[in-house]
């Protein structure tokens, strides 16, 4: 189990608030998009159970494309869960079982004609405790690219470029990508896990807490690179972080024991909630 | 254990319980037990070790050769004389069953006591130790023209030179000044020349014999079928052939040895022991020989590596009790080897399969236990099993697919060094398979969803991430596996080992890797030296030496494996979360 720390959701979140704080990011959340497809994601009529435990109780949401998703909720409400179901992490654990649906472009990812592992290489994940291999700087990025039988050498090194560009960390890491990665921070770390989740170019990316273990200022890069990131990326992000959510997200889904409470756009969650148990559990009274 | 004991005792009052009961400090009694527990364990291998270590060492220090002089009117008699010379090796206590009654009163207590003297001349005296009662002794010198000399046959010699003489009636005294440059030279061209013979009868003679020997098999086989058809006839035409040629390449190197062996004969060296006997040897019998009681600490030191190299690198002779132990240094290590290579993919993959892929369950649980169950069985069982198995069933049937010509003299149907080392192996896969599945499961959860994430398969993600990262721990199965099949000898003598090998199992002959071959084994070889070789007393120094060498090639090969561990442990240092 995590720490309590990890756990405790920071309040206080007014959207006005952040949008003071970060002017530039509630522009950005204003400009129209281009033309995407809202239903990048569909989970439908979605139940999941660990053994005789039901833990997702009858799911229905989209998540649009190239937008930033957050997942709220108390700890324990089923969030990793969902998340760990849409690149099907969750087919490791003995006695799962499931009802419903998740469809990625209209396709099901329980298909039986689709193999696990290339629905994975379409989808990147971020963990809450950052995982580098222990191997290289540069073997970490194109792991993903090797294990598909990618080994030329210019594509590989343009992949480690491009992908620590892109997280942000090639400036700090470019002389040393032979290092191991266990000599960076961990925020780098973090962020050389992202870069990994990237390095396959993959349409969607699933964080679950990628900053709970992080501090402030690490959190705050993190934050600046997932804005930039959602432009080629259909992100879904849990978080406990009340404010983290108001920051990044376009849209916010509020799950509560399992079940979806409300879902709509993050200014909305936040400004004036429709559900009541969303509205107590976004300004701090319960959580 | 002593500065443990003098630590002050805690002063504070015991607390007391709510009942007003004094708690007594429980614990503190099982401290000491425990304590006691390894300070006794740790004091009896360090004992053994230095005890193996100081008598295994010793044996190769050049030590003086004392004259001893007995009382005239003492019982102590040494071949009828007074005198005898030797290395004094022991002075213990006598057994009272052996004391006179006056020796029992005697106020001189060396009258009690003995000397053991190593006399060497096993040829002259019959024996080579002998007991000396202590208090008979009146005199001990060290003269400095005694020699001690190494020979091929009957053990080492001590003597006063006398002179040489050779074939042709030239004679060396050993007054004329030249003497010792004489001798030395002699020695230096005997010990080249044996070289030769033994280049000549051991590899190019040895080499035909095999051939011959093959052939004579195939020759057998022809001669022995019920019908011949004209390609068989051919066949043995051809054998027949074949062994001509073999025969007309073998005599003249027979020719050679012999004339080198004759060779060998020339020069004798005559000599004169301590009874004053005259005696003499052909100098081609003589191994290496030094002036005990002239060398310096230097020179010592400088004999002292020397009969060290002499003893890891020569052959043994003498039904082993002389000469050196090489063959079998070689073949315990290629048999740990062998071992190695045959015990690591299959403890690995089994483990493997029990811990990544196989669905946990009281079946997985139940193979999990006899596997446990599997490294207590008795060694001697394995052995059994591995003869049965490996020797009877796997060899025999290889010899009848593969050797048929050879029946009914066996190829691999006998034991042999693969057969020993695959017995060893399944005797320590347990050990594998136990640490190496510790291993897997230490890799951490996020690693393997981490690589999962990134589109790589079940193999892909053990074989990339979870194989590199446990290999410390499977090493760690490894190094304990050697150690328990390195030292092991019970089995061996089952499945292949023997007392005295001809060849190498890894020679210049091809195919060069020989499986099938007995092999020499440093376990045996110390049971061998101790238990079955007609003078114990002779063999305890090698006895010792050779233990010191077994102990020391299993430190070896552990700390070559801990070294790769650890390698590895720094590389994968924060690999564990
Ligand atoms: N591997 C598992 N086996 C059984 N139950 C689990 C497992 N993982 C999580 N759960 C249960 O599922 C519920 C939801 O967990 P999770 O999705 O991790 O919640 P969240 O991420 O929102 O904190 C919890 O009640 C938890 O105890
Ligand atoms: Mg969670």
């Amino acid at each position: 189990m995590m720490t309590m720390e990890n756990e405790t959701p920071t309040h206080a979140a007014s959207l006005k608030d952040v949008q003071q704080r970060r002017p530039e990011v509630a522009r950005q959340n204003a400009v129209a998009k281009d033309a995407f497809n809202p239903n990048h994601i569909e989970v439908k009529d979605y139940s999941f159970f660990y053994g005789p435990n039901q833990v997702l109780f009858d799911l229905n949401m989209a998540f649009p494309e190239r937008h930033v998703t957050a997942l709220i909720g108390p700890s324990g409400c089923g969030k990793s869960t969902l998340l760990r179901n849409i690149n099907r992490m969750n087919d490791l654990i003995d006695g799962i079982s499931h009802k419903g649906d998740v469809l990625i472009e209209g396709q099901s990812i329980y298909d039986p004609f689709l193999e696990v592992i290339s629905l994975r290489k379409r989808i990147g994940m971020v963990f809450q405790k950052s995982n580098p291999f222990p191997k290289s700087i540069y073997e970490n990025i194109v792991y993903s690219l090797r294990v598909a039988g990618r080994n030329r050498k210019s594509e590989l090194d343009e992949t480690v470029e491009t992908s620590l560009k892109a997280a942000a960390l090639w400036d700090e890491v470019k002389d040393r990508l032979q290092e191991s990665a266990f000599s960076l921070s961990g925020g780098q770390m973090q962020r050389l896990c992202i870069a990994r989740a990237i390095a396959n170019r993959p349409e969607i990316l699933l964080m679950d807490e990628p900053c709970s273990a992080l501090d402030p200022i690490a959190t705050g890069k993190i934050e600046d690179l997932i804005h930039d990131l959602k432009k080629d990326y259909t992100i879904i992000i849990v978080t406990h972080n009340m404010q983290q959510a108001a920051r990044v997200s376009d849209k916010t889904a509020f799950l509560y024991m399992g079940q979806l409470i409300e879902y709509d756009d993050t200014e909305k969650i936040f400004m004036k909630p429709s559900e009541p148990q969303t509205e107590a559990y976004v300004s701090g009274r319960f959580g | 254990m002593s500065t443990v004991l003098e630590e002050p005792r805690p002063v504070a009052r015991p607390p007391r319980a709510a009942n007003n009961a004094p708690v007594k400090p429980v614990g503190e009694v099982y401290v000491w037990v425990t304590a006691m527990g390894l300070a006794i364990g740790l004091f009896m291998i360090l004992f053994l070790l230095g005890l193996i270590a100081y008598n295994g060492i010793g044996v190769f220090w050049p030590r003086n050769v004392a004259v001893v002089e007995f009382r005239e009117d003492g019982p102590t008699r040494f071949m009828g004389g007074t005198r005898t010379m030797g290395v004094i090796t022991l002075e213990q206590a006598r057994d009272v069953r052996d004391l006179t009654p006056e020796q029992m009163e005697s106020p001189h207590p060396a009258n009690r006591r003995e000397k053991q003297l190593f006399l060497g001349n096993r040829d002259a005296f019959g024996q080579a130790f002998a007991f000396f009662n202590a208090g008979d002794i009146v005199d001990v010198s060290y003269p400095k023209n005694v020699i001690r000399a190494e020979r091929m046959e009957w053990g080492d010699a001590l003597f006063f030179p006398v002179r040489i003489e050779d074939s042709a009636g030239n004679v060396v005294s050993v007054d004329d000044a030249d003497f010792d440059t004489e001798l030395k030279r002699l020695v230096r061209e005997v010990v080249s020349r044996r070289t030769q013979i033994s280049r000549i009868e051991r590899h190019q003679i040895g080499r035909i014999n095999l051939q011959m020997r093959d052939l004579e098999l195939e020759e057998r086989f022809y001669q022995r079928l019920d019908e011949r058809s004209a390609a068989d006839e051919a066949a043995l035409a051809a054998v027949r052939e074949r062994m001509a040629d073999l025969q007309a390449e073998y005599q003249p190197l027979a020719d050679r040895a012999g004339e080198l062996r004759a060779k060998q004969r020339e020069h004798t060296l005559v000599y004169e022991v301590i009874t004053g006997q005259q005696r003499s040897m052909p100098v081609g019998d003589l191994v290496s020989y030094y002036y005990p009681n002239q060398l310096s600490v230097l020179g010592k030191t400088r004999h002292f590596f020397a009969h060290i190299w002499d003893f890891l690198s020569g052959h043994p002779r003498e039904a082993n009790t002389e000469g050196g132990i090489f063959p079998a240094i070689f073949g315990t290590f290629v048999m740990t080897l062998i071992m190695s290579i045959a015990v690591m993919p299959f403890g690995v993959m089994a483990a493997i399969y029990l811990r990544e892929y196989a669905k946990q369950g009281p079946l997985v649980r139940s193979v999990r236990i006899a596997i446990n169950n599997l490294a207590g069985v008795p060694s001697i069982v394995f052995g059994i099993f591995g003869l049965g198995f490996f020797v009877y069933f796997v060899g025999g049937t290889i010899d009848q697919l593969f050797y048929p010509k050879g029946l009914p003299t066996p190829t691999f149907g006998t034991g042999g060094i693969l057969w020993a080392s695959l017995t060893l192996a399944l005797m320590t896969v347990p050990v594998v398979i136990v640490a190496t599945e510790e291993a897997l499961a230490a890799v951490s959860r996020g690693i393997r969803e981490g690589s999962l994430a990134c589109g790589a398969s079940k193999w892909q993600t053990i074989q990339h991430l979870v194989l590199p990262a446990s290999a410390p721990g499977i090493l760690t199965g490894l190094v304990l596996a050697m150690a328990r099949g390195a030292g092991e000898v019970a089995p061996l003598m089952l499945v292949g080992v023997v007392a005295l090998a001809p060849n190498l199992p890894i020679d210049g002959m091809f195919p060069f890797i020989h499986l099938e071959r007995k092999f020499m084994h440093l376990g045996f070889h110390i049971y061998d030296l101790g238990f079955q070789s007609p003078d114990s007393e002779a063999a305890k120094p090698m006895v010792f030496a050779t233990t010191l060498v077994l102990i020391l090639v299993v430190i070896v090969l552990n700390l070559t494996a801990i070294m790769v561990r650890n390698h590895l442990r720094k590389k994968y240092a924060a690999g564990t979360f």
